[in-house]
């Protein structure tokens, strides 16, 4: 699976959880939760259907290396 | 003959469209079933009724808008078989009368429109219907955007934002508040759970929401007297625990729907519970017992940054909860200072019904639950 890939993924995990938001509001670089505000429940949301979509699950210790739409997409990039 | 009457759904709910009926004339119905689905400002409800008996008739027809207590239908409850014949035909009579200005509910048809454009289109206070004519199918967020902008006070007319105001108003004029605090240590109750965790799949996790629930829960089965209501001058306890639990919406505005009978839930069911919760309240599929039998409000503006919230009661309730944003902070321990993760409690109680001592006792015991995680499994 390519990077893109895994971003359009995320994106629309994302967009699943919170309708409201448009693609174009992701900034790749900010964080996810205080800039979209995603609160705890959905980011674990979020991160649930990563690990139905591709079988990753990402361990709470590593909360802090997918904080960003970029850092996310690496962390699954990394460990497919 | 009994009327089934268009529930309040929350202090802060006016009207509803009534969407849908699930049931038809001659049906019979079960207490608690399920039998139409309305439409709030806050998503689509599903109501229940509260007896036994057969659908006699359905006065409202589905898509009206009708105002909190219209007659949405007649039911013909089981213990009523008795009921002399005389005594049916002046309830009949009366409904008849009282169902008339009915005709003048005005139908709604629901305008097509994209979630995004609609909470644009509230924002600017522009009417849908208004753009309807001149769109092809669903209204999206673009056609809003080349509306030309309207006067910032149209936000006003927000119907949500009025009848949360006069709930709230009337609340904070009628309910004597005393307010406490408290900082907790919640080191201990996380590493507890991050241990537990670790040995779980990510679909079976906690989140420390849930824990302050359970903790929540317990400290009130301690301290009774802030479960419960203050109606026409006495203070009633409830022994079923319905935690109103406050979720914000991502369109504007609050709800708090209730988390059912958690007296006998172990965590787990409780968050459970409080993700089934969550995701019918944003998909805007809740019942309306959750929207009507809360016993207590637990609000928690952690996830927004702030550390220490004083909430309003939500009258007849007694008690609102507030938990703040756990930070890391200075804490003593025995002649040392540590880092600690620190969450502030709080309690805001009607006067009337508790006194502060009561509110202490309960924040007292909810940290005592919360240095001790392993007995709210």
């Amino acid at each position: 699976m390519t990077k893109e890939e895994i971003k359009n993924i995320v994106i629309q995990q994302i967009l699943e959880i919170a309708p409201d938001i448009e693609e174009g509001d992701i900034e790749p670089v900010e964080n996810l939760q205080s800039s979209l505000e995603i609160d705890s429940f959905d980011f674990l949301k979020i991160l649930t259907g990563m690990n139905e979509q591709i079988g990753v699950e990402v361990p709470e210790v590593d909360y802090y290396k997918v904080d960003t739409l970029e850092h996310m997409v690496n962390y699954f990039f990394d460990r497919m | 003959m009994s009327k089934f009457l268009m529930p309040s759904l929350g202090a802060d709910m006016e009207s509803a469209i009534l969407m849908e009926w699930l049931v038809k004339e001659g049906d019979e119905v079960k207490k608690g079933q399920v039998i139409a689905e309305v439409e709030t400002s806050k998503g689509v409800i599903e109501i229940e009724v509260f007896e036994d008996g057969t659908i006699e008739k359905l006065l409202v027809a589905p898509e009206t808008e009708c105002d909190v207590g219209t007659p949405l239908a007649l039911i013909h409850s089981v213990n009523e078989d008795e009921t002399s014949q005389e005594e049916e035909s002046t309830v009949l009579k009366s409904i008849v009368e009282t169902s008339k200005p009915e005709e003048k509910t005005v139908k709604k048809e629901r305008i097509k429109a994209s979630p995004a454009a609609r909470k644009k289109a509230q924002e600017l206070g522009i009417d849908l219907a208004t753009i309807s004519s001149k769109v092809d199918g669903t209204i999206q967020l673009k056609d809003i955007e080349a509306m030309p902008a309207k006067d910032e006070k149209m936000e006003d007319k927000d119907g949500m934002r009025r009848a949360i105001a006069a709930a709230m108003s009337r609340s904070n004029a009628e309910i004597p508040h005393y307010y406490l605090s408290t900082s907790i240590n919640m080191t201990p109750a996380l590493n507890w759970l991050e241990q537990l965790n670790a040995q779980r799949s990510i679909k079976d996790r906690i989140l420390p929401a849930a824990l302050l629930i359970k903790a929540t829960v317990n400290a009130l089965k301690s301290v009774p007297e802030l479960n419960g209501f203050y109606k026409d001058g006495s203070h009633i306890i409830k022994d079923e625990i319905n935690p109103a639990i406050a979720i914000a919406l991502r369109k504007g505005g609050l709800i708090t729907p209730a988390l059912m009978n958690t007296q006998v839930m172990s965590l787990e069911k409780i968050m459970q519970s409080l993700d089934d919760l969550i995701t019918r309240t944003r998909k805007g599929k809740l019942r309306g017992s959750e929207m009507m039998e809360q016993t207590v409000t637990i609000t928690n503006l952690g996830d927004l940054g702030v550390e220490r919230v004083y909430g309003v009661i939500y009258p007849p309730q007694v008690a609102i909860i507030g938990l703040g944003r756990i930070v890391d902070a200075p804490w003593a321990e025995g002649d040392t200072l540590a880092v600690r993760k620190v969450l502030q409690a709080t309690i805001a109680g009607d006067h009337r019904a508790t006194d502060g001592r009561t509110g202490a006792f309960f924040l007292d015991k909810l940290n005592y639950f919360l240095q001790k995680p392993e007995e709210l499994l």
